[in-house]
């Protein structure tokens, strides 16, 4: 299980990374969205995997951790901040360069 | 903390005169002088002490870690130069206020001023060496600000960063051997340092530390070869010339030679060094003072020479040299300060500073010519004048030393060459300006006494010089014996401070000095027309030229790296990242840990193969955007799922609701935005970007492999034990983020609002074009807001906002709570803004969400500081069962009333963000196309 979770972290990371290298603030923007998915997973992997056992007490008698998922939570939620105001700089630019290439000197 | 208080009283009163300004010039002098007036008398009080041979200790903690602690230290030196800095500085200000004009602000200048008086009580009072790199640093800064006062003349300007290039550059050099001095001894405080003289000056780091010390020492000093910055400071107002270049801080390099002289002095490279460096600074000084035509040009080349002066005494081998340096920083000051200020008075009242145009100027102000005609005579060593006592002394010194051996005789004939000189400028100062014919074409005419008040300062420095050269024994003898003392660092030298020694070489060397300097000073048109000639040296164009080739390749070189392309910083911080955990992971072993792996299961394969297929696919059909962002979608459900897979039921669900407001706001986005990429990056680049991506995944595969293969220690035993006691939950992650690291999540929910508010700034004002159609170039649908959708949207609204509601509540016990619930009603208003438009959105909305996010981030703040009121530490939170008829028993939080704040701001900034770029599509739908 151990590998193919760090396999699939793997291909996020290197989807995200191929897209994070594109010339166009669209790609760009989604890139860093599969790199944060893939962070957000590698954080969350700090507890190990567990299966069955939710930190909700009284339910199981073995709990994962619950600090990296707490963590992960908010970085989920400041993720979504991220990635808006990347979104709204790129629509940003879009309007007062009239293009989307991310140095801001593509063809129109 | 009285001797910090002198220190800070400067810096305390900074206010005063920026508040005076307006209300009177008088009234904002007096204001300023409070400050070194309780200063003078904070000093006086520990005057008994320090007279006494004791020295005053005061100290604070700090950062004990890096030996920095707020100390200070009173010892006859730092009282010496204290005195010095307080008197000379009130005598400044009472000067300044005559001498600016009506058009100058006099309440900055006089900011900048104690902010340097601060700097330099700092420099001087530190018992820590650290301590007194800070303030030396601040002489620097606020001396640029002074120097550069007149910030309209681009002299000022080019001087002011001259000076702060060479005395900051020499400041770095210092602050490197102060850290090596404290390596070598252990401590940064000075009565350590200087009681370990021995142990430095065996160490083998020992040049090193001097040569970095005497860097900073003659870069502030403006020794040779760094003397140039001082007469290029020159453009800075008088009173700071006075102040700065004549009393102070030009005194701060030769202060620190005093004060580290028990701690570094007494070896052959101490007394090479520094002597000969002062022997080069006095010769050059005295010999080029003469032919200025300035009359600030000559004070300062004169002051870099008697800087050079007192170096040179500081490098003889005898005991009695340093004393006599002592005695002439006290004697420079006071005669020096008095020139600068009669300088002033003259460029004051004629206009000009230029020597060949003022002559003369004894029938116009008869009062002032004295007092400078006094004062030069000290300046050249003129018998029953203070400078002439430590000038005898110098001499005396000179004739003692044998440290250069047989070539020893060359100490006092540079001596006598530089006094030959000396008397020949203090001449012209006195003969060319007050005498020496009529005054020619000066700008302004006929020039008169200045106002009472500005001789004062003069008269006083000048009378000190008559006191300390007539009566010695009475004025200065006291001071100067436990000044001398203190630099020592032991029993002082027996040594008479007569006016008559009897008849003895150094009095015949004396003579000799006047005299040629007379012969000099009237056969100076042959010099003068000789010097002409010479080749010139603009050490200001030099300088700026440097600088300039400095910037420039710096600029290059910065051009190169930084070329503007977000592509090449990605590139590089990728490869850094790359390469900085790859040596690491390279370390390790083996990369798979001994922990042995968990059984995959067919459905997780399943799962997490389609996670795989989808975010290949989603960079596979990048071009084509729409696409990619819907296998984007899928990829981001697949994460929810293997949360929920791996014992993760709240971060399912927040994955799951972020996903959805998120997909919405790249497809609101993308309306705007161009449908495809073009194809624009060469195969090449696209290998090479393929293999740095396949690398970093690699790279993440590995690292995670690594991780979660080995063991591991956690501190969630503890949240798990104390959730349900101390938090009053069972959902122990939301009883984390809501209890025990609700600070954390505090300043979470602020960045998301903050994040809303700047995405609203800068959607503000944004004008897009509108597309006319879409991928395939169809026209959109007329009809915006679907019948089915509407009312489906409606139906949906109670719905999920009762889900909501219910998420919430049950949040502190079971997955849920106020992030993911603020998460859904965010997706379930969104929902009713989809179908049914902005207009009808906000008009039955009615609040404004720029309110909804600062209200919960007020609500969860005010909860924290509520805890306050019962005595416990900022969000501390309590918890109760409560029975409710009908419900029946419930637990209340006030951790509830904190995630209520996180619902209102994840509500409020998420529909700030969304809202706000639909309303753009409506105002570029208005616009014509």
């Amino acid at each position: 299980m151990e590998l193919l979770y760090a396999l699939t972290l793997g291909v996020l990371t290197m989807s995200g990374v191929y897209l994070l290298l594109r010339a166009r603030t669209f790609p760009v923007v989604v890139g860093l969205t599969l790199i944060s998915y893939a962070v957000n997973l590698f954080l969350f992997a700090m507890g190990r995997l567990h299966t069955g056992k939710p930190a909700v007490l009284g339910q199981v008698a073995e709990h994962a951790d619950p600090l990296p998922q707490a963590l992960v939570l908010t970085a989920i939620v400041i993720g979504f901040a991220m990635t808006a105001f990347a979104l709204v700089l790129a629509l940003r630019a879009q309007g007062e360069l009239e293009n989307d290439h991310v140095d801001g000197r593509g063809k129109r | 903390m009285t001797l910090a208080l002198i220190v800070l009283l400067p810096l305390l009163s900074f206010f005063l005169p920026l508040l005076t300004d307006t209300k009177g010039r008088s009234l904002c002098a007096l204001a300023t002088m409070v400050a070194p007036v309780l200063g003078l008398i904070l000093l006086w009080s520990h005057a008994a002490t320090v007279f006494s041979g004791g020295v005053v200790v005061q100290s604070w903690p700090w950062i004990e870690r890096l030996g920095l602690t707020i100390s200070f230290r009173l010892d006859g030196l730092s009282f010496l130069f204290a005195l010095l800095i307080l008197g000379i500085g009130i005598l400044v200000i009472i000067y300044a206020r005559y001498y600016l004009s009506k058009n100058d602000p006099m309440g900055r200048f006089f900011f900048f001023l104690l902010l340097f008086m601060a700097a330099m009580l700092g420099v001087v009072l530190s018992e820590n060496l650290l301590l007194m790199m800070f303030f030396w640093e601040l002489t620097s800064l606020s001396s640029f600000l002074l120097i550069g006062y007149w910030s309209h003349s681009s002299d000022a300007r080019k001087g002011a960063r001259m000076a702060l290039a060479v005395t900051g550059g020499g400041g770095l050099a210092l602050l490197a051997g102060v850290l090596l001095l404290g390596q070598v001894v252990g401590s940064y405080e000075l009565s350590v340092v200087l009681a370990s003289g021995d142990l430095i000056r065996e160490h083998a780091l020992y040049p090193l530390i001097l040569v970095l010390v005497l860097l900073g020492v003659f870069t502030k000093s403006a020794q040779f070869p760094f003397h140039f910055w001082l007469p290029h400071a020159m453009a800075a107002p008088t009173p700071v010339s006075a102040y700065l270049h004549s009393a102070t801080m030009v005194k701060a390099g030769v202060f620190l030679l005093a004060r580290l002289y028990p701690a570094l002095s007494d070896t052959d490279l101490w007394f090479f060094l520094v002597s000969i460096t002062g022997m080069a600074t006095l010769l050059l000084g005295a010999c080029t003072a003469l032919f200025q035509h300035d009359l600030k040009g000559l004070l300062a080349y004169s002051t870099i020479s008697h800087l050079g002066l007192i170096t040179l005494l500081f490098g003889l081998d005898t005991q009695l040299a340093a004393v006599a340096a002592v005695f002439h920083i006290i004697n420079h000051a006071t005669f020096k300060a008095s020139l600068f200020m009669a300088a002033g008075i003259i460029d004051h009242e004629t206009g000009t500073r230029d020597m060949r145009r003022i002559n003369g100027l004894w029938k116009y102000m008869p009062h002032t010519a004295t007092l400078a005609m006094v004062a030069a005579s000290a300046m050249a060593g003129v018998p029953l004048l203070n400078g002439f006592l430590s000038k005898e002394m110098f001499f005396t010194e000179t004739l003692q030393q044998h440290q250069f051996g047989n070539f020893s005789w060359m100490v006092p004939l540079v001596a006598v060459i530089a006094g030959v000189f000396s008397v020949a400028y203090s001449l012209r100062f006195i003969h060319d300006v007050f005498f020496n014919g009529k005054p020619v074409n000066l700008p302004k005419f006929p020039p008169h006494e200045p106002s009472r008040y500005m001789k004062i300062p003069v008269e006083i420095l000048v009378a000190l010089c008559l006191l300390v050269g007539l009566v010695p024994g009475f004025t200065v003898a006291g001071l100067l014996a436990v000044a001398a003392a203190a630099t020592l660092g032991g029993d002082l030298p027996t040594y008479s401070l007569a006016i008559w020694h009897g008849f003895n070489l150094p009095l015949a060397m004396s003579v000799v000095a006047l005299l040629v300097g007379v012969l000099i000073y009237f056969g100076r048109h042959r010099l003068l027309g000789w010097h002409v000639h010479l080749p010139r040296l603009d050490a200001k164009n030099l300088f700026e030229r440097v600088i300039q080739r400095l910037v420039n390749q710096a600029a290059m070189l910065t051009l190169r790296i930084e070329n503007s392309s977000l592509q090449r910083y990605l590139l590089w911080m990728l490869l850094t990242a790359l390469l900085m955990s790859g040596f690491w992971l390279m370390q390790l072993p083996s990369l798979v840990g001994p922990m042995p792996m968990t059984p995959v299961d067919g459905a997780t394969l399943v799962g997490a193969v389609l996670l795989m297929l989808t975010a290949a696919a989603t960079a596979y059909w990048h071009r084509r955007r729409l696409v990619s962002l819907v296998m984007l979608s899928v990829v981001g459900l697949f994460v929810a799922l293997a949360f929920a897979r791996f014992s993760a039921p709240d971060l399912a669900l927040t994955q799951l609701s972020v996903e959805s407001v998120t997909i919405i706001l790249m497809m609101l986005a993308l309306f705007f935005l161009p449908r495809t990429s073009p194809a624009e990056s060469s195969g090449l680049r696209r290998g090479r970007d393929l293999l740095i991506a396949g690398l970093a995944g690699v790279l993440v595969t590995g690292l995670c492999l690594a991780v979660l293969t080995r063991p591991y220690d956690s501190i969630a035993g503890y949240f798990l034990a104390n959730s349900l006691s101390g938090g009053g939950g069972t959902n122990v992650v939301n009883v984390i983020l809501v209890d025990f690291r609700g600070f954390d999540t505090l300043g979470e929910v602020t960045v998301l609002a903050i994040a809303g508010a700047a995405i609203y700034a800068l959607i503000h004002g944004l004008r897009l074009r509108k597309p006319s159609v879409d991928e395939q170039g169809w026209t959109w649908a007329r009809d915006a807001h679907p019948f089915m959708l509407v009312n489906l949207s409606r139906l949906i609204l109670p719905l999920a906002l009762m889900v909501s509601v219910y998420i919430f509540l049950r949040g502190h016990n079971l997955p849920g709570g106020g992030f993911i619930a603020g998460l859904i009603t965010a997706v379930a208003l969104i929902l009713q803004y989809i179908a049914s438009g902005h207009a009808w959105s906000q008009a039955r909305w009615g609040v404004d969400f720029h309110h909804l996010a600062g209200a919960g981030v007020i609500i969860a703040g005010l909860t924290g500081v509520g805890s306050w009121l019962f005595g416990y530490p900022f969000l501390t939170s309590a918890f109760d069962h409560f029975a409710i008829p009908l419900v029946g028993e419930i637990e209340l939080a006030t951790a509830l009333l904190f995630d209520l704040g996180v619902y209102l701001t994840v509500v409020g900034a998420t529909l700030l963000i969304l809202s706000n770029l639909g309303k753009l599509s409506i105002h570029a739908a208005r616009e014509p196309e």
